[in-house]
């Protein structure tokens, strides 16, 4: 049977590809130093979603919350086999925390019918929390699972994964709908098709339109060809303020430290079996390796 | 995250150089695809917009994905099962996959059938990018001129049961031209073909050396016509494969071993005709065979790529005496060679390229030209005449140069390297050893010498001629009269030769005729590379195309240093080579003829085995 997938991205800063000084000096992060990406995990449960796409059929929609230019992540959804996306962008939303981004995208998940699977990735390279994806699933009373890192079956409405646990893994089974946050391990996304790449290339939401001064007729013409991006603000998603953008935030910053790492000493490892042994073990154990 | 063509300079500069909207407007004529196919153009901006996002992504595929799985397809070739089926190693079903999964499949085939319609240059830049992360893939994957072939030449009936199935159904296809005892010389190939009582071709007979012969759609040379000896008794037959076709044995080859070398046993095998009878040799493999060649070139240039990085890499990180390496002269000379040849084969590849495209626009305006008055089809004649000399004397040469420059490349690098060079350690002993096949299939160099000399005989001056009427400015007149000098002298060279009686002169002396050649022409290439304006100035504007990728919509300003960058290597290369122009020109005109007149006693008798 078909099934229905929303994927939850996010546009983040790269991490890995600091060209600059990553951090202001009031110790916020310096984002024109960074290009913009597509949330490395987030990438892998949009995969997963298209595997389940390719083998059971029904649709894949892929959602995100941010400024306009998180269109681009959209765009690249769509490269990649998306059938959707839709962008939720609102003033009002701005210096949301987790708590209120997830009350946010279960307002707009409950706006879509028939959803059956919710993925994300496990936690985003900007702020790590992972938090966003068990919070969306709590507020719309759906079982969860997340550290997917395989999809062992999926039946009529039961789902069965292998989740990491860290030691070791578990196989856990749910009903659907679910929300899965899936690791980095669970597959390799595939590339982008360079025909879905040439059409959506053009595709567009209302505010990207704008800026770029577009007329009403190419307005229109976008809409025909299926190429215009949906954009819900929080009046659309009947959202409640006060579970909104700052106010809605608990989070607080209190200190934003910038931490450099620097080499110091040296250790000596026997250079024997069991030397080398302890050496791996001792990195693993500190998450240097594995 | 490494893209192998957005982090490559010259390929960017080359693909700003060159004026893509011209090939855009041959490929798609009044983009009306773009109304009927959602990822057609619409105009020629768009189109030059679409190369570059496509090589954008098969650069990055290439770089991620490809090049971290070469190793092991090295190592692991393929597996010959026992009901004479072949498997692929994992990691090349794996590339394979993923290419389609990237809709790459279909690169030069018309939309209609799924394809992305580009014209050759940019499917070339392709193949180079793709070879450089596994030269054995560019085997399998840069075989689309088999499509092109039938798309050419066969009837819609077989397009349509065939293109889709290459440009969507990730098929792979194989070449089957080779016999043990027909090589070099196709003429003399023996597989029977025939027809039954009904009228069906039934194929039988032996295949040897065929490139990929496992793949799904094998296009087949054959003897249709059994009292016909030599090219006209030869037809081509395209067939899906099925248990009547078997893999006898894989060859155990030097290099490029991702790539399954099969001999093949055809038993009552049927198939279609392509196109007519009797054509099959001399038109159509003749056309499949150019396409093959350029692609050969793309091929060496992308193994020679990868060779010169590690070399590059590794000459500035080693150091003995206490100092880098590439600090001692010797070594920089070596490096600055290497770079310099890859970039001057990669402008005859480009420059071919260029000339293909136009001649098959011109061939394609011809076929559609029903409404035309007798004086336009008249011109559009002559002018694609010209363009298929131009068209037929750089593909051979381009293969040439390209696959001869791969091989001193590879060696080098090695040389760079050191005793680490020639361990496992380092890829470079697997990219020297993939290069080595490129000098010697789709025809060896000693056949393109031959293929490019009469052109060199009859259209080289003419085309050194047009480049030195280019407005150069004053600064490099200097260098603009060494190329004229040069281009004397290659004249009174060719004079020289013309003179002989019959071909055995021209055969003996040409490879310096077109060695001369293409350093006369390279000297221009490089030259007005180095001051021409940009093709297009909206390049400079574009925004990437995606949210992972960089902008790689390079400022103008790193467009006109690149420039002055080439400028440099323009005068190196025109003030080193003239010398050397010199030298063969001597040569040919030594009236040296010792190779055949006294080879028996130079070369004494055969060794006792």
């Amino acid at each position: 049977m078909p099934y229905n997938c929303v994927v939850l991205a996010k546009q983040v800063p790269d991490t890995a590809a600091v060209t600059g000084k990553a951090m202001n000096d009031d110790g916020t992060v310096n984002r024109s130093a960074l290009p913009a990406i597509f949330n490395p995990e987030d990438l892998n449960a949009l995969e997963l979603a298209l595997q389940i796409k390719q083998a059971h059929g029904g649709t894949v929609t892929i959602m995100t919350m941010g400024l306009p230019s998180a269109c681009d992540v959209l765009r690249e959804g769509l490269y990649r086999g998306a059938d959707r996306a839709i962008l939720i962008t609102d003033r009002r939303a701005a210096a949301s925390d987790t708590l209120a981004t997830s009350y946010i995208l279960n307002c707009a998940i409950k706006k879509l019918s028939d959803v059956d699977i919710i993925l994300c990735g496990r936690q985003a390279i900007d702020g790590d929390t992972a938090q966003v994806g068990p919070q969306a699933a709590e507020k719309l009373g759906i079982p969860q699972i997340t550290y997917v890192e395989e999809l062992l079956s999926l039946c009529d409405r039961t789902i069965t994964v292998k989740r990491n646990v860290g030691a070791g893994w578990e196989k856990v089974r749910a009903t659907l709908p679910v929300l899965l946050t899936v690791m980095d391990t669970a597959n390799e996304p595939r590339p982008c098709g360079v025909k879905r790449l040439l059409k959506y290339k053009k595709a567009r939401s209302q505010s990207e339109l704008a800026k770029e001064g577009a007329t009403e007729a190419a307005v229109q013409s976008l809409k025909d060809k299926n190429l215009l991006i949906d954009q819900w603000d929080l009046d659309y998603l009947d959202a409640d303020m006060q579970w909104c953008g700052r106010n809605g935030s608990p989070t607080k910053v209190n200190r934003i430290q910038s931490v450099v790492l620097s080499a110091s000493g040296y250790k000596e490892i026997a250079p024997t079996d069991e030397g080398l042994r302890d050496m791996v073990h001792e990195l693993i154990v500190d998450h240097t390796i594995g | 995250m490494a893209n192998f063509y957005t982090d490559n300079d010259d390929i960017r500069f080359l693909f700003r150089h060159y004026q893509l909207t011209t090939l855009a407007d041959i490929m798609e004529g009044d983009y009306s695809d773009g109304q009927t196919f959602d990822w057609a153009p619409q105009n020629a901006d768009e189109a030059v917009d679409n190369y570059d996002r496509i090589l954008e992504v098969v650069g990055q595929i290439s770089g991620d994905f490809i090049d971290p799985r070469a190793e092991q397809i090295d190592l692991l070739g393929n597996t010959l099962n026992d009901d004479g089926t072949v498997t692929y190693s994992q990691g090349m079903q794996e590339n394979i996959d993923v290419l389609t999964e990237a809709q790459l499949m279909g690169f030069t085939l018309p939309h209609r059938f799924g394809g992305l319609n580009c014209p050759n240059l940019i499917y070339t830049m392709n193949n180079e990018v793709v070879s450089r992360a596994d030269a054995s893939l560019m085997n399998l994957y840069g075989l689309q001129g088999i499509a092109e072939t039938i798309n050419a030449f066969a009837s819609e009936e077989i397009k349509q049961e065939y293109l889709r199935g290459f440009a969507e159904g990730g098929d792979t296809g194989a070449m089957v031209l080779t016999e043990p005892d027909a090589g070099s010389d196709l003429q003399a190939i023996k597989l029977r073909a025939h027809q039954d009582e009904n009228g069906q071709w039934i194929l039988n007979g032996v295949k040897r050396f065929i490139t990929n012969g496992c793949g799904e759609v094998l296009l087949v040379l054959a003897r249709s016509e059994p009292e016909r000896s030599g090219g006209l008794g030869l037809s081509l037959f395209v067939c899906r494969r099925s248990e009547a076709v078997k893999i006898r044995r894989l060859e155990n080859k030097l290099g490029i071993k991702g790539s399954p070398t099969c001999e093949m046993i055809f038993k009552d095998m049927p198939c279609k005709l392509v196109g007519e009878r009797q054509r099959g040799l001399v038109t159509y493999v003749m056309a499949l065979m150019n396409g093959a060649r350029v692609g050969i070139a793309a091929q060496s240039l992308g193994i020679a790529e990868a060779a010169y990085r590690i070399a590059r890499d590794y000459a500035a990180s080693r150091k003995q005496f206490g100092t880098a390496i590439e600090q001692f002269p010797a070594v920089r000379d070596m490096l600055i060679e290497m770079k310099l040849d890859i970039e001057v084969a990669r402008s005859i590849t480009y420059e071919t390229c260029w000339w293909v495209d136009h001649n098959q626009g011109l061939l394609n305006k011809l076929a559609s030209s029903d409404d035309l008055d007798k004086a336009s089809k008249k011109e559009l004649k002559q002018a694609s005449r010209k363009y298929k000399r131009m068209a037929d004397m750089m593909t051979p040469i381009s293969k040439y140069y390209g696959s001869e420059m791969c091989n001193r490349v590879c060696y080098d690098s090695i040389q760079v390297l050191g005793g680490s060079g020639y361990m496992k350690d380092y890829p470079v002993e697997r990219h020297a050893r993939d290069a080595r096949i490129t000098t010697i299939y789709e025809g060896t160099s000693q056949l393109q010498i031959i293929a490019a000399v009469r052109g060199v005989c009859s259209t080289a001056v003419n085309y050194l001629q047009d480049k030195e009427a280019f407005a150069y400015p004053a600064e490099v007149q200097d260098l603009v009269d060494k190329l004229i000098a040069g281009r004397e002298q290659l004249q009174e060279a060719i004079a020289f030769i013309k003179e002989k009686p019959g071909t055995e002169y021209m055969d003996l002396h040409g490879r310096k005729l077109v060695d001369a050649a293409i350093l006369l022409m390279a000297g221009h290439l490089l030259l007005q590379q180095s001051v021409a304006a940009p093709a297009r100035e909206d390049d400079f504007t574009r925004k990437p195309s995606s949210a992972g990728s960089s902008d790689n919509g390079e400022g103008l300003d790193t467009y006109r240093a690149y420039q002055a960058r080439k400028g440099i290597i323009a005068r190196r290369y025109i003030s080193n080579n003239a010398a050397k122009v010199t030298m063969l020109c001597e040569q040919i005109r030594s009236d040296d003829r010792s190779s055949i007149t006294q080879y028996d006693v130079i070369v004494g008798p055969v060794p006792e085995a």
